[in-house]
């Protein structure tokens, strides 16, 4: 918030840092941010909620996301995301009763070469199927 | 910093070329980095050690052949390694100047390069994005000390009017009569936005040219604000590109080491700096009015036009918004001058335009061609045609707002008019080629999903239309819909279209209406006999949900 001089139209920026090192967004959080940059709460509330990219439940331990842009779609991304919904045995943008993955979707990566394409824990796999999917679930499960 | 100075640094960087010959350049963009492109310039570099070679190991941005990827480039000669792997590291070091395996090698000759005029991507996958000089090596920032020196605010409007560019970003509005509308309007300060949103699936351009070339796109915005008199820009990003937020953070930072944002840039009595802002992942914010809502920290909601952001923008004050690729093209424009730029492309369309083709054509990747080439010719000469054992079926432009075009009308040349009449836009240019397996009401389905939830819910007839018509389409795929429920779509999508606030939702019924008008036989096949014909969905089978 420093850095951008307490201003108000820093919210999304702010918003940004605090997900980044706490992985979501509580109400303390949301709280102490629009205290600090007068902006009332329900401000706060509505912009975190609006962005697709805030979360306000904290994430699994690892994250598994599948890319649902138009490539990957024409490419089979529907079928890899219920293969992972099957494998984890949650609905897409849940994370398992363990805490352990979040299964989530994007609009669309960039990776459009690679389609389908997925991201495990920052890294973005090319070409993914239902085995390099399932093994990599699994492994994590076991982990 | 002069012109002396720059051409110093210029002839700095060439001259370390020239000492050292010999180059492997590495794409490390994000299609070839994520096939592990990083390793193989690590492993490529202690083989350069370990053997002693004269050989300089440098990143670069994409070289465009995404789908034969990794790609690795050599210098002097020019060649193209393809689908390289750690393992091929020390085969490419010992084999520098002699014969190069078949299997990696990659012609320059075939027709997805030959085919191609690079303005944009000029500099992409030749230069490392990450140094500054390598770009004023390859006569960049020349075109912003020209300006700024020997040209008046006026004159640049005026060359960027002769040369005929309209906006990038899809709609095509254009961009000189956009310069000369924000520097006429006076205001205590100016801005100058880039929008670099790239919400269309399946589009990449703007994400590549920021990863390969980020100069290019400062430098543009710079002469754009000394052209509308502005003192501060704002990059709008998208969280989805860390890659390309990275690369900019470095340009940005050295483009004011070297004085070329800051105070009195070049010696000049003006001032800019650019800032990035990151966007939290809605696709309304591509729209310009949501953009600066959501630069001011706001929800990222459009509001009714006029007044037109070039009146009133952000902080109500006039703004100039433009897209990446539209910024990409002016240090060109004015380095090679307006008409050189207007003797490319067709009557209407100047110049060239970048596309991202993907989906099922055999030479995935990023392309460059003049405006007015044909469809066929991007589709099965650039993009090699549909792999073996299927044919084409339609191709998919400007994402979401866009259409689906089929075969009999490829011949067409491709520019803003072309591609409207035939009921699609050009868009950001996103170009998906879809084959038989593909289900035309299953696209059109994908896409109303796709505008339900990016729906901002500002306005009734896109929160509550875009709804109805994903409740009809989904009918259709499920085969439970009847004639009339088409009929109801067809009403939906004239509504929709014609009373929505933004483009959004006014443009959310073209993927529908494209593929109503040019396979209303598979609507009807759906409907009345319960089949797909591609197969795709599941309406003959009401225990299976539909995929």
């Amino acid at each position: 918030m420093r850095r951008h001089g307490f201003a108000r139209d820093a919210l999304i920026e702010t918003l940004h840092t605090v997900q980044q090192y706490f992985g979501y967004l509580d109400k303390r959080s949301l709280r102490f941010v629009a205290e600090s940059l007068h902006v009332p709460l329900s401000r706060a509330y509505g912009v975190a909620t609006f962005y697709h990219f805030f979360t306000l439940k904290p994430p699994g331990k690892h994250t598994c996301l599948v890319c649902l842009g138009t490539a990957c779609y024409i490419k089979g991304a529907a079928q890899l995301l219920a293969a992972a919904e099957a494998s984890l045995n949650v609905k897409s943008g849940e994370t398992t009763p363990d805490g352990n993955v979040s299964l989530v979707t994007a609009r669309c990566i960039g990776s459009c070469s690679m389609a389908p394409a997925l991201i495990f824990d920052g890294e973005t796999t090319a070409n993914g199927n239902e085995a390099v999917l399932r093994s990599k679930l699994e492994g994590w499960q076991h982990a | 910093m002069t012109l002396e100075e720059l051409e110093q640094i210029a002839s700095d960087a060439r001259e370390l070329k020239e000492k050292s010959p010999r180059a492997l350049n590495v794409c490390v963009a994000a299609g070839c980095a994520s096939l592990h492109s990083e390793a193989i310039k690590s492993a490529l570099e202690s083989e350069v050690q370990r053997t002693g070679v004269n050989c300089r190991v440098g990143g670069t941005g994409c070289m465009g052949l995404c789908s034969q990827g990794p790609l690795v480039s050599s210098e002097p000669q020019d060649r193209l390694f393809k689908k390289v792997e750690e393992a091929d590291a020390a085969e490419i070091v010992a084999k520098l100047d002699g014969e190069l395996p078949e299997r990696m090698f990659c012609s320059r000759e075939q027709p997805f390069f030959r085919l191609q005029t690079s303005i944009v991507l000029e500099n992409s996958g030749r230069i490392d994005p990450e140094k500054i000089e390598e770009y004023i090596a390859a006569d960049g920032y020349q075109a912003l000390l020209h300006a700024l020196t020997e040209l008046a605010p006026a004159q640049i409007v005026q060359e960027v009017s002769k040369s005929g560019l309209r906006g990038r970003g899809g709609a095509g509005y254009p961009t000189g009569l956009k310069w000369g509308t924000v520097a006429k309007t006076i205001g205590a300060t100016k801005y100058v936005i880039c929008n670099a949103d790239e919400g269309d699936p399946g589009a990449f351009m703007d994400r590549s040219v920021l990863e390969s070339d980020p100069h290019r796109v400062l430098e543009g915005m710079i002469i754009a604000g000394y052209a509308v008199g502005a003192s501060q820009g704002y990059v709008y990003v998208r969280a989805e590109y860390p890659l390309a937020i990275k690369r900019l953070q470095t340009a940005i930072r050295e483009a004011r080491r070297l004085g070329f944002l800051g105070n009195q840039i070049c010696n000049a009595k003006f001032s800019f700096d650019i800032e990035i802002r990151i966007g939290a992942g809605a696709f309304v914010c591509g729209e310009e009015t949501a953009l600066i809502a959501s630069i001011e920290g706001r929800r990222g909601t459009p509001r009714p036009r006029p007044p037109f952001p070039a009146q009133s923008g952000l902080w109500e004050m006039p703004t100039l918004i433009n897209n990446v690729e539209t910024y990409a093209n002016i240090p060109a424009i004015l380095r090679r001058g307006g008409e050189w730029y207007a003797s490319l492309g067709t009557k209407k369309s100047k110049g060239t335009k970048v596309f991202a083709l993907c989906g099922k054509v055999r030479n995935v990747g990023l392309i460059e061609v003049p405006m007015g080439t044909t469809l066929r010719q991007i589709i099965f000469e650039i993009g090699g045609g549909v792999p073996e054992g299927h044919t084409f079926k339609a191709v998919q432009t400007g994402g979401p707002s866009g259409g689906c075009i089929p075969e009999q009308f490829l011949d067409l040349p491709v520019d803003y008019e072309s591609l409207k009449e035939l009921g699609s836009i050009m868009g950001s240019g996103g170009m998906i080629v879809m084959d038989d397996s593909a289900c035309m009401v299953n696209v059109a389905r994908y896409f109303m999903e796709f505008c339900m939830s990016e729906s901002c819910g500002k306005c009734i007839p896109c929160r509550a239309g875009t709804a109805q018509m994903f409740e009809l389409l989904t009918r259709m795929t499920s085969g439970t819909a009847t004639m009339q429920d088409l009929e109801l779509l067809e009403d939906l999508c004239d509504m929709v279209s014609s009373t929505s606030l933004c483009g959004l939702g006014q443009s959310a019924p073209n993927p529908v209406l494209s593929t109503l008008r040019y396979f209303r036989e598979e609507y009807t096949e759906h409907i009345l006999r319960k089949h797909c014909p591609a197969g795709v969905c599941a309406c003959n089978q009401a225990a299976e949900a539909c995929a």
